[in-house]
């Protein structure tokens, strides 16, 4: 006589759900708690490199949502081009990445910060001093591995971070 | 520490006072149900918040953890909130009924309390017909639900509160018949004296009783393998659509309540109620209802909800001849071995309602063939 279907079922689903009473949640309190992100993530921001940009346009010519909005004027003395206006409207941003991509110089990266929620969508507009690298400004592991590994190593559950705190 | 000289039989007959209980019978009221009314409404308030966090750990997420240490202010704030929310009635509806719903469901709850003992002779009204008298009330809060679905004027109301009807109706028979087993057993109908001759728990002489008795009172108080009539998918909110604020909260507290009054029935009935070693006797209570409250959240993080016509075969065809079998079986053991060693008779109940469940468990059909879970 097999007891497979006398309510076995029951007692399993029973012993599913008591195992997991005792099972570390794997909900995050996200304010208070963080996970990493994933190194390579393409956050909602772009870093720009002054000292390695040579105004080509050639990020605003990729971008295919026209987010960017470059305007610089050739200098003759040292036959470069100056930036003047160097604007990214992160609310049409889709974070291909396409634009860090096509750099010919490496002078743009994508950033690593997601938490930039604004009031006013005219707020989104990053101008050239907000996309400056800063010391604060940790900058995305995307399309430059070896950026990647000076980031912390993603994190899926809460219990891996508190191991490294 | 009240106490209380049982002398059962026609001579207590008609004798409401507790001789030795100062200042006399009005006191004993009061006091009595002042402590109900305070108990009920604390544990609810601890019961709402101990299933929101119990089932969130078995969900693998935390539950509510932000108002107070653990969270354990939430059912208050959830309080304030329904407290102060509009109480929107329906333009048709029937109004006098509408507002007399959750009154009349959540009221008899409460006075099922009135027979549950908290301790030796530490209850309101030890009435030599509790288990009628709690048979009787638990089945008037179906009324208020019907009056709640039938007042909203609301096709979803009325389907649920007529299933509810439907389902509460059929289990009553079965929990009723499962208690005549505890009755044959303890030779009494009053609560108290139930408790006081239960020297082993009668869910070990009565395990098929328990059983059915928790199915039926989980499908009386429509928790979930049997909320049917709270099927969001089907009826929205079930009976409850119509109401916002304090209405509301009435029967979420009724809910509860119920919840609650089936936990300590269970505790007193099978589970030798205050009865229990070295802790004081309301604290072995609690910590029974505390248990029974956790199985029947554990059952409802595991179980799926189960269609209407599983519902009522489940009762027809399972239980009600499972209950009536095992009056049979009690009644035999009853009068075969009345002074019998309860060691000796645990392993045959035990066995008895091993066999009998699988045996009726094999017959189990509905429409199409035996249900196999």
């Amino acid at each position: 006589m097999k007891f497979e279907h006398y309510g076995i079922g029951i007692a399993k689903g029973l012993t599913v759900t008591l195992r997991h009473l005792f099972r570390h949640p794997v909900t995050v309190q996200y304010p208070d708690q963080r996970l990493h992100t994933s190194r390579r993530i393409r956050g909602n921001e772009l870093v720009w490199n002054e000292e390695k940009c040579t105004g080509c346009a050639t990020c605003a010519q990729v971008c295919h949502i026209g987010a960017i909005n470059i305007v610089t004027s050739p200098s003759r003395a040292t036959n470069t081009y100056t930036v003047e206006k160097y604007e990214v409207d992160t609310g049409y941003c889709i974070m291909c990445g396409l634009c860090v991509e096509a750099c010919p110089f490496k002078a743009l990266y994508m950033g690593y910060d997601y938490e930039r929620a604004k009031y006013r969508s005219g707020d989104l507009v990053q101008t050239k001093e907000m996309m400056m690298t800063t010391p604060e400004k940790h900058i995305s592991g995307y399309f430059y591995p070896e950026l990647a590994t000076r980031l912390p190593m993603q994190t899926l559950l809460l219990e891996k971070v508190k191991e490294e705190e | 520490m009240i106490g209380f000289n049982y002398s059962l039989g026609l001579e207590s007959y008609g004798r409401t006072l507790p001789p030795d209980w100062p200042g006399g019978f009005w006191w004993h009221w009061l006091v009595f149900t002042v402590i109900i009314l305070a108990f009920v409404m604390t544990v609810l308030l601890g019961f709402v918040w101990f299933e929101r966090r119990a089932l969130g750990r078995m969900q693998a997420r935390l539950g509510p953890n932000r108002v107070g240490p653990f969270g354990l202010l939430q059912p208050v704030a959830d309080a304030l909130k329904v407290l102060i929310k509009e109480d929107i009635v329906p333009s048709q509806a029937d109004k006098i009924v509408h507002w007399l719903a959750p009154v009349v469901t959540l009221v008899p709850v409460l006075m099922i309390f009135a027979v549950v003992p908290f301790q030796d002779g530490a209850l309101l009204v030890d009435l030599n017909i509790g288990l009628l008298y709690v048979v009787a009330v638990s089945a008037v809060p179906i009324l208020g639900i019907f009056m709640a679905g039938w007042a909203s004027n609301n096709k979803y109301t009325l389907i649920a509160a007529m299933r509810d009807v439907a389902s509460v109706i059929s289990y009553e028979i079965p929990v009723v018949l499962s208690l005549a087993g505890v009755v044959l057993i303890a030779g009494s109908l009053s609560l108290n004296q139930i408790v006081l001759t239960q020297n082993t728990p009668l869910i070990l002489l009565q395990p098929l009783g328990f059983l059915i008795f928790f199915i039926g009172g989980l499908a009386e108080i429509n928790r979930t393998p049997f909320d049917l009539l709270e099927a969001d998918s089907e009826l929205t909110a079930g009976f409850h659509t119509e109401y916002s604020g304090m209405k509301f909260a009435l029967f979420y507290l009724a809910e509860y309540a119920e919840a609650l009054a089936l936990s300590a029935l269970i505790a007193t009935f099978f589970l030798s109620g205050w009865r229990g070693p070295f802790l004081p006797p309301w604290l072995w209570f609690l910590l029974k209802i505390v248990a029974m409250f956790f199985v029947i959240i554990w059952m409802r993080a595991t179980l799926p909800r189960i269609r209407i016509d599983q519902l009522m075969a489940l009762a027809w065809k399972f239980l009600f001849p499972l209950a009536l079998l095992n009056i049979v079986v009690t009644a035999i053991e009853v009068l075969v071995w009345p002074e019998a060693l309860p060691w000796g008779l645990i392993p045959v109940n035990i066995v008895v309602a091993g066999i009998l469940v699988l045996f009726l468990s094999k017959k189990f059909t509905l429409g199409w063939g035996r249900i196999e879970v």
